[in-house]
């Protein structure tokens, strides 16, 4: 597609989406949001970004395979399981800060656990649509 | 913390399948990976069968919720057992992938997939909630329909469609059933329903959550009027994924069945007649099914079915005798399946056929490994003192004791026609001469490297060497099974231990 509104516009939409995306991740634990949500609108911002210009340029932004994304992922959530283990209680136990980080707030293991969710959304959807248009 | 202990099998298993995506690109080095993990994977296993063996019952609550509100796992000596036994299989089907599944499927994720489904069946061994159960059964089926479909051949892909939809089907109707329970009881632990199911007041509704848990368990497990799904795709994928289908994936079904119908819902006599029936019927149109098979797997998936009736009679006829040969049956059943698909295989990689007619001559031709696999088909027919003779001696005793003298026939008719099936087998694949050589382009045994060869040989060798000790051991197994038995009769202990009182 060659527009050039598009175009210019997905250049600033792709941080800007890519902000939200992680503002919904953070606030997804007792707020509507997380990381399934979050890593679709990550992958949003990238399909939006290859729509308007092309394939070959939005693969040269992410460099990576985003195949890649899915173990990285999935080890963010093994570790959020097994770090209770090592604290002596029992598996998947919230691990929480005592203060909270400032802008953030809270952080614990299942921000761990939703950072995962992210990758691995966001990995796998970006992997169909490549693999899609490539046979295009 | 030894509570923690018993979720390793399920937490190694998700740490084998991300190991093995970050060698996505890498073959050579996924298989020698999963090998070795699947090694540890049963050392793991081993260690928690007898940590369970040795002091009993182990529970923990996944997140510190306690029971009833969280999630429980509990490795009893049942559930302990079939995490083992699908170790020793997973090892052997892994060991096997390695020389026999193509490059084409190697390079979509095979090893990944097949951890993430022993992750689903050790998950589904080891949950003590309803819910987690189901989770854990989407887990497998999903892992599954990739196995089944990966490489994408044209009957694979037919023969997936069908599993597919039933599966589906099983699964939606599962979920009812579970919405049903929670809206009856309030729960979903099974300890805690096993409590609060006594209580409910409106039996007919109790009864109808039952017939559906019966409905979607029996379409995975494949009894009677639903098992047709089961010879129209096992025959289809490689001859790996056969023997993991065809060694685990029914018998998720029947553990399944085995606890809720003995944790959560007690055997009323209507319940208990209705299962004898299916349990016949399954038995008969199973062994029926082999006989006129020509297909070597197909004939094997009619076999199973056949099988499925024997545990199935077991838990109809709800003694705990009846339950003991049901569990050693199942035990069995899971090695022996296992390792009768990749004897099939390996009669595909020497005769380059599936068919009964057009193989032969394979005890001429290979006669050591011939003998080798006569151990499987001997003891999946019952010959003494193989492992399969003893179940069901113990089974027929069981109806013997209750005077349920059709049971008797038909479990006794069932071994004779199994009997008769693979002999047909023996007669036609080993000892008949072969007519004419095949086509010139077949990648016959022979043309394997030897080290490809010994990862074929060798996972069958395992498998009979421990389909030996189950029939050789028979008192120590017969010992456990009679253990886990009273477990099931007296599911007092388990509730206890759950609910922390």
């Amino acid at each position: 597609m060659k527009s050039i509104i598009l175009k210019t516009g997905s250049d600033y939409l792709l941080p800007l989406l890519i902000m939200f995306s992680i503002f919904i991740l953070l606030r997804g634990h007792y707020l509507p949001g997380g990381g399934f949500v979050g890593g679709l609108i990550a992958s949003i911002a990238f399909v939006l970004h290859f729509f308007a210009n092309s394939l070959e340029n939005t693969k040269n932004i992410i460099r990576i395979h985003p195949g890649l994304l899915i173990p990285v992922g999935l080890v963010f959530a093994l570790f959020s399981a097994i770090i209770p283990l090592f604290l002596d209680q029992a598996v998947m136990t919230a691990q929480w800060m005592h203060e909270p980080l400032p802008v953030i707030g809270m952080v614990g293991t299942a921000l761990l656990f939703d950072i995962g969710v992210y990758l691995v959304v966001l990995g796998v959807t970006l992997t169909i649509i490549f693999t899609i248009s490539e046979t295009m | 913390m030894k509570d923690n202990l018993i979720i390793l099998p399920v937490l190694f298993q998700l740490f084998s399948a991300v190991v093995l995506l970050f060698m996505w690109n890498s073959t050579p080095r996924q298989k020698i990976t999963s090998v070795l993990l699947s090694l540890v994977s049963l050392a793991i296993s081993a260690y928690i069968f007898a940590n369970v063996y040795q002091t009993g019952i182990i529970s923990t609550q996944a997140g510190s919720w306690k029971a009833p509100f969280g999630i429980t796992f509990v490795a009893d000596l049942f559930s302990s057992t079939m995490v083992l036994i699908s170790s020793v299989a997973g090892l052997a089907v892994s060991v096997f992938s390695t020389a026999t599944i193509g490059k084409n499927r190697l390079r979509f994720g095979y090893f990944p997939v097949l951890h993430f489904l022993i992750m689903g069946l050790n998950g589904a061994f080891l949950t003590g909630d309803i819910f987690n159960l189901y989770v854990w059964f989407e887990i497998i089926i999903i892992a599954s329909f990739v196995l089944i479909t990966i490489g994408g051949e044209k009957d694979q892909l037919e023969g997936a469609m069908k599993y597919v939809t039933m599966n589906l089907l099983a699964s939606s109707i599962f979920l009812t059933a579970i919405a049903m329970l929670y809206g009856l009881t309030g729960s979903l632990n099974m300890a805690d329903l096993s409590l609060r199911v006594a209580e409910v007041q409106n039996r007919g509704l109790v009864n109808v959550t039952a017939m559906l848990f019966f409905v979607g368990f029996g379409i995975k497990s494949a009894i009677f009027p639903l098992y047709f799904w089961l010879p129209a795709s096992y025959h289809t994928p490689p001859f790996a994924v056969s023997a993991i289908f065809g060694g685990l994936l029914t018998k998720v079904g029947v553990y399944a069945m085995l606890r809720i119908f003995t944790l959560v819902f007690e055997m009323d006599a209507f319940l208990s007649n209705l299962i004898l029936v299916i349990a016949i019927l399954t038995m008969l149109t199973g062994g029926l099914g082999a006989l006129i098979q020509n297909n070597i797997r197909r004939m094997l998936a009619y076999l199973i079915i056949c099988h499925i009736g024997f545990m199935i009679a077991g838990l109809g006829m709800s003694t705990t005798l009846s339950f003991s040969g049901a569990l050693y049956y199942l035990i069995h059943d899971i090695v022996v399946k296992t390792n009768i698909f990749l004897v099939a295989g390996l009669i595909f990689a020497i005769c380059g056929t599936e068919n009964l007619k057009m193989a032969g001559g394979l005890y001429a031709s290979h006669p050591k490994l011939s003998l080798l696999m006569a151990i499987p088909l001997f003891s999946l027919a019952g010959i003494p003192p193989l492992s399969g003779f003893w179940p069901k001696l113990t089974l027929i005793k069981a109806s013997f004791v209750q005077e349920d003298y059709v049971v008797f026939t038909f479990i006794l008719l069932a071994s004779f026609v199994t009997l008769f099936v693979l002999a047909r087998l023996w007669a036609e694949v080993f000892w008949k001469k072969r007519e004419h050589i095949s086509n010139d382009d077949f990648f016959c045994f022979n043309d394997y490297l030897p080290k490809e060869k010994a990862a074929m040989v060798f996972p069958v060798i395992f498998l009979a060497a421990i389909s030996l000790f189950l029939g050789l051991g028979a008192e120590f197994i017969n010992n456990i099974a009679w253990q886990i038995a009273s477990e099931l009769s007296d599911p007092s202990k388990y509730i206890d231990i759950v609910l922390g009182n």
